[in-house]
């Protein structure tokens, strides 16, 4: 749910990366937030284990720029992406914007990634959301490892509706930005449909 | 999907200011801030210019919303009110409206007993801000057509190039 400031002329939207545990979520923040200008950035928060497994969750507010005279403000969080931490989640899903949902290619993490993907569809539901009609984007990670599924296959488990899809290399930053990018978009054009209504 | 948005008016933010900076005077606080049950911070004042208020606003819903789980678990509504007392400063924080979340930051020259008292009243001063502003979002119609209505492609490329 996207809050629009006139006083302050900003509008602020919630992005979450979702996905399951050790895919590459918090990398994905960790590479936006070491690529980003410090004007457009605030200080990234992780809330994490000591073994640095994320707890309840990861948070980068981030500045895109202006858009027709406001201030555009994404606030990028991610999940702790293993199962027992299921309340976390839940939680983080309050008032979202847009889904990057963060597969792991590795053939082996695949039930985990359809585990989490339907995991992700019953949390929406408890918040009245449906991924159906949210802004929503998935990106296929750690595409460099020898044990990556074909694509082809990915996008048939996790991508039956074809959302915008991104392959990447988050450890290295291949795929991270267009990955945002795409959610950052879709999230606007959402705006612009609420606003116009 | 619903797709509700939180919108702030210029009138609604002037009020709010000076709710929060009479309570500020009146229970020398250090630093008051309102946040959106999702994270998004709505106003602050007092000593905030060394303060990461960004920050603070998303793990205070977190915190929030933390802890209205742990009270459902327990079979109660939620925690309406939520204390933090440190060595030097000390954290009050406490809902709104069900929809805002208060935090009052204060130190020895205030005490809890001052900060719930004057923190009850103006978070009624609040809820009643609060309802007006949403029927006012509902409702659609006074401040004209919305600025993001007119969004173009263009506008969203321009904010993607570098």
């Amino acid at each position: 749910m996207s809050f629009i400031n006139y006083p302050a002329r900003e509008i602020n939207c919630k992005i979450v990366y979702y996905g399951p545990g050790l895919c590459g979520k918090t990398t994905n923040l960790q590479y936006i937030y070491k690529k980003t200008n410090p004007d457009s950035k605030g200080k990234m928060i992780s809330l994490a284990t000591e073994t640095e497994r994320t707890l309840f969750f990861d948070f980068l507010p981030l500045s895109l720029g202006e858009i027709r005279g406001f201030t555009t403000r994404f606030h990028l969080y991610t999940v702790p992406g293993q199962v027992f931490y299921d309340a976390s989640r839940k939680l983080i899903l309050k008032g979202v914007d847009g889904v990057v949902f963060v597969a792991d290619s590795q053939v082996e993490r695949m039930e985990a990634n359809l585990e989490s993907l339907e995991n992700l569809k019953v949390n929406l539901e408890e918040q009245g959301y449906n991924l159906d009609k949210i802004p929503y984007v998935v990106q296929y990670n750690k595409r460099d490892l020898p044990n990556a599924a074909p694509l082809d296959e990915m996008k048939k488990l996790l991508n039956p509706n074809t959302v915008p899809d991104f392959e990447s290399v988050a450890t290295e930053g291949t795929g991270v930005f267009e990955t945002l990018k795409a959610v950052a978009r879709l999230v606007l054009v959402e705006i612009k449909k609420g606003a116009s209504e | 999907m619903s797709f509700t948005q939180l919108i702030l008016y210029d009138d609604q933010f002037k009020q709010i200011n000076e709710v929060l900076e009479k309570l500020y005077t009146e229970t020398n606080a250090k630093v008051l801030f309102l946040v959106d049950r999702n994270g998004q911070l709505i106003a602050s004042t007092g000593e905030t210019e060394n303060l990461d208020t960004t920050s603070l606003a998303s793990l205070t819903a977190g915190n929030i919303a933390a802890t209205g789980s742990m009270a459902k678990l327990l079979g109660e509504k939620e925690f309406t009110i939520i204390f933090h007392e440190g060595y030097r400063d000390n954290i009050y924080i406490s809902i709104v409206g069900r929809r805002v979340i208060m935090v009052v930051i204060f130190d020895e020259r205030s005490s809890l007993g001052l900060v719930r008292l004057r923190a009850k009243k103006a978070g009624e001063d609040l809820t009643k801000i609060f309802d007006d502003l949403m029927k006012k979002v509902e409702s659609k119609t006074e401040e004209g057509v919305s600025p993001f209505a007119e969004i173009t492609d263009e506008d969203i490329d321009r904010l993607f190039s570098e």
